[in-house]
């Protein structure tokens, strides 16, 4: 902690009378009937590292579009150090020095480097004057920041880390005094980062103010002065750095509300369903997102993935549900019912692994789960369309699969009782019970359950809950992957923890506490605790 | 084949391929912004119908050229309003326009001229005439230069001329100027564009617009310089050509140049000889006039290499999240 305790001096050392180079005031903006950001203050002092920590879809990205002038805030203040300014557009922002370095770069791919740097930013209506300057200035930049990249690569020639130093160097050519960094490190292998890192304290020590959007608690510790934490559109907190500490960050970040109670008695683990030996993912930009991981769920468990989202759990869901991402691969092995599952090749497909008895309530329930414009008793039979029950191997037995959607929707209790309905026009509890109705029904050896009440209402999130149990009880095992810690906590009789594609311990939930569960989750290395199983 | 009928065979081509190039670098600037067009067959025919009738109505062939590019214009606007302003579908709005150019000109045609959709055969000031480049006929005697010079460089219509330095000023309005690399940009990575602070909309519509000049002068020429007059859909798949050859120019200003010179010279080798005799075989005229078309078809199928297209081609830009 010492490191953090000496970066702040930094901040601290700007004159008092400075304006602080951002101050938002009572931002809020809203996407039809979703607040994505409620009445957000911050402050961000000149020649700082500011992070913004949250979970996705807390609100972070559409607070820094705001500031770049991609959305107009419903209402606000926005002031640039110290002048109330109306950031209509995104030259409004460039021209008062904000550069933004988004996830998703936004470079032409078959430009130069040089091409790319001038884009929007030529000096006339000629190019070669533009190009020759930008050479010279290029120059500059690389050796003052560390930032060397060859001006006449194409951007397709260049690894995903240079690519991003051609976005700072965008910003940097722009004059930009404050730059926003959104996930910067999601596509970086490890010393990419530490090399981005020693960019951004070197920006900082030349006086720039930047802003980092992460949800990794580790970047925010090591790189950051000030700290502020969103949840849910809002902000809740804003401290510093050094005065935190990773599971206050944490706690904040996935909040405290009520502990659902989750009514069940002790599991009666059984044979192992499901084992997983050593797995490694390599997804297609070569990042490693499942880092050779091992661990069983048996028969009448469920065993909860607790984890801060995009530390691999998604991956593990998708590869288990057998629709990893196009281009990753995989090694080692997965044993269902002491058989080993294909990974990688012809038998490693989505109807497969449901015949193998898989089940799979997906993460993405509108993306994966459904098809938002098909009626409810379609949705219902989806993955299952070509069973005995629903088809004769041409024609779907429309009336059976009616039926069936018919009796689920009733068991189910999902409102309203419409199996014409599309799925779209259902809420988002109600969506989640055909999704689950549809998998829990089949009666799977294995659930797979991700995110089972993201955007659940309350009532709705108990009955998938109890449903969940009930499976267990009829000694089926259930892999559940949530980041709402209460959740994992009341339903799993064995908690896991990811962090970084790896399990980072395993923990009893009647003997763990959230804050131990924080501290793993932010990565700090685990140590053996009583009572773990 | 002598010396002269090369000459006679290319000087063919070369009238044949100006309408072809034109509409060629009309659908590059079009596509590079991102905004495909299919409907240059359908700008082409209205321009073409405008310009015969203005000229008719008037017997100034420069007239009927602003009409022809009024014509053409408006209709690049339909496309722009429908496909950039309101997102809509490229394709679904190119072919309504190739559509309605196709019913309006003969509709029109009727109601002015009685002629069945046909425009009265235009003559003097309302046709272009010739352009005899100095010292044509002295220079005509002597050997291979002369006839070069005097029988297929000189003796075209303005517009010709146009077509073919269009081809060096498209070249370096593409890579030499902040509006070429900017439009380039745009039909790339529109998001690149917009997060520089460029308008993504005001480019595409600027792209849109130099499509819809350019298909007016290969519409004017189709029916005040090539022929003597507008007839009912005698654009003749040209627009759809000149989208082929843009593939096989791999959307580069040279590139357009020669695919449309290839296209030019085998629409004169049809005219030339009908019926072409190669030893005991006699190619009917039926397949030495499908030539072209056969050709698009060889084209479109992916015969010529891999042409990448740009890459935001045919979607319109949304700001993501």
């Amino acid at each position: 902690m010492t490191a953090e305790t000496a970066k702040t001096g930094g901040p601290a050392a700007a004159p008092q009378d400075m304006p602080p180079a951002i101050e938002l005031r009572g931002i809020s903006k809203a996407f039809g009937p979703v607040q994505a950001n409620k009445d957000i203050n911050l402050t961000v002092a000149r020649g700082s590292i500011h992070g913004i920590i949250g979970e996705n879809g807390a609100g972070k990205s559409t607070l820094m579009s705001i500031l770049y002038g991609f959305y107009k805030p419903d209402s606000g203040e926005i002031r640039i150090n110290g002048t109330p300014i109306q950031i209509t557009d995104s030259m409004t922002a460039i021209r008062a020095g904000i550069g933004m370095v988004f996830q998703h770069f936004k470079l032409v791919r078959n430009f130069t480097v040089l091409e790319n740097i001038i884009l929007g930013a030529e000096d006339g209506p000629m190019l070669r004057p533009s190009l020759a300057r930008a050479r010279t200035r290029l120059r500059e930049l690389a050796e003052e920041y560390e930032l060397q990249v060859d001006p006449d690569e194409t951007i397709d020639e260049l690894s995903v880390g240079h690519q991003q130093r051609v976005e700072i160097l965008k910003a940097l050519y722009r004059q930009a005094d404050i730059l926003i960094l959104d996930e910067p490190t999601g596509v970086l292998t490890p010393a990419e980062a530490d090399h981005l890192f020693r960019i951004l304290n070197g920006l900082r020590d030349e006086g720039k103010t930047i802003i980092l959007i992460t949800h990794k608690l580790r970047e925010i510790m090591e790189i950051t002065d000030t700290v502020s934490v969103m949840r849910r559109g809002e902000m809740v907190a804003s401290v510093r750095t050094a005065e935190t500490s990773p599971e206050e960050l944490a706690e904040l970040m996935v909040g405290r509300k009520v502990l659902l109670e989750v009514d069940k008695s002790p599991a009666q683990p059984g044979t192992p369903v499901l084992e997983v030996r050593n797995l490694r993912l390599i997804d297609d930009e070569k990042v490693e997102r499942i880092r050779g991981i091992s661990f069983d769920i048996r028969a009448g468990e469920i065993v909860g993935i607790a984890g801060v989202s995009g530390n691999g759990q998604t991956q593990l869901l998708e590869l288990l549900g057998g629709f990893p991402e196009k281009g990753a691969k995989v090694s080692g092995e997965i044993l269902m019912n002491g058989q080993s599952l294909d990974l990688s090749g012809r038998r490693s497909d989505a109807a497969t692994r449901r015949a193998r008895g898989i089940g799979h309530v997906p993460e993405d329930r509108q993306d994966e789960g459904l098809i938002m414009d098909f009626a409810a008793w379609e949705n219902v039979a989806f993955g299952y369309h070509n069973t005995p029950e629903y088809s004769n191997g041409i024609w779907l037995d429309r009336k059976a699969i009616r039926t069936d959607a018919e009796g689920k929707i009733e068991r189910f209790d999902v409102r309203p009782p419409n199996p014409d309905l599309a799925a779209r026009n259902f809420s988002g509890g109600n969506q989640q019970k055909i999704v689950v109705a549809r998998e829990v029904e089949r009666n799977p050896d294995l659930l797979l359950i991700g995110q089972p009440t993201r955007g659940v209402d309350i009532g709705a999130i108990e009955f998938i809950h109890k449903r969940i149990v009930e499976l267990r009880d009829a000694g089926k095992a259930v892999l559940l992957v949530s980041v709402e810690l209460d959740e994992i906590m009341s339903l799993s009789d064995r908690i896991l923890v990811m962090f970084d594609g790896m399990i980072m311990g395993e923990r009893d939930p009647e003997t763990t506490t959230a804050g131990e569960l924080g501290l793993l989750m932010a990565g700090v290395t685990d140590t053996p605790a009583e009572g773990a199983a | 084949m002598d010396f002269n009928t090369i000459i006679q065979i290319l000087d063919s081509s070369v009238r044949l391929m100006t309408p072809l190039l034109l509409a060629c670098l009309a659908g590059l600037y079009s596509e590079r912004a991102g905004v495909f067009d299919i409907g240059l067959e359908g700008k082409m025919l209205m321009a073409a119908f405008s310009a015969a009738t203005v000229a008719a109505l008037t017997g100034n062939v420069w007239l009927g050229l602003a009409a022809g590019i009024a014509g053409s214009l408006a209709l690049s606007l339909v496309h722009g309003v429908a496909s950039i302003t309101f997102r809509g579908n490229q394709l679904i709005s190119g072919v309504a326009i190739n559509f309605l150019a196709s019913g309006l000109t003969v509709l029109l045609g009727q109601k002015i001229f009685g002629l069945g959709g046909r425009t009265p055969n235009l003559s003097g000031g309302a046709r272009f005439s010739e352009i005899r480049l100095p010292f044509a006929d002295q220079l005509r005697d002597v050997p291979v230069i002369g006839p070069i010079y005097a029988d297929l460089i000189s003796g075209h219509t303005i517009l010709v001329y146009v077509a073919f330095l269009c081809v060096p000023a498209t070249w370096w309005l593409l890579y030499r100027t902040r509006f070429g690399l900017r439009l380039r940009a745009v039909g790339e990575n529109p998001a690149s564009v917009d997060t520089a602070g460029v308008s993504v909309t005001r480019l595409r519509y600027a792209a849109v617009a130099i499509c819809g000049v350019l298909c007016g002068l290969a519409g004017a020429y189709l029916a005040t310089g090539l022929s003597a007059g507008f007839v009912k859909e005698m654009t003749a798949g040209r627009g759809f050509i000149a989208l082929a050859a843009l593939i096989f120019a791999k959307w580069t200003p040279w590139g357009a140049l020669f695919a449309t010179f290839l296209f030019g010279l085998l629409e004169a080798i049809a005219n030339r000889y009908p019926n072409l005799e190669i030893g005991p075989v006699t190619i009917p005229s039926m397949f030495m006039n499908a030539l072209p078309y056969i050709l698009t078809v060889i084209i479109l199928a992916g015969f010529v290499g891999r042409a990448i297209p740009p890459r935001a081609g045919g979607e319109p830009y949304v700001k993501e999240r």
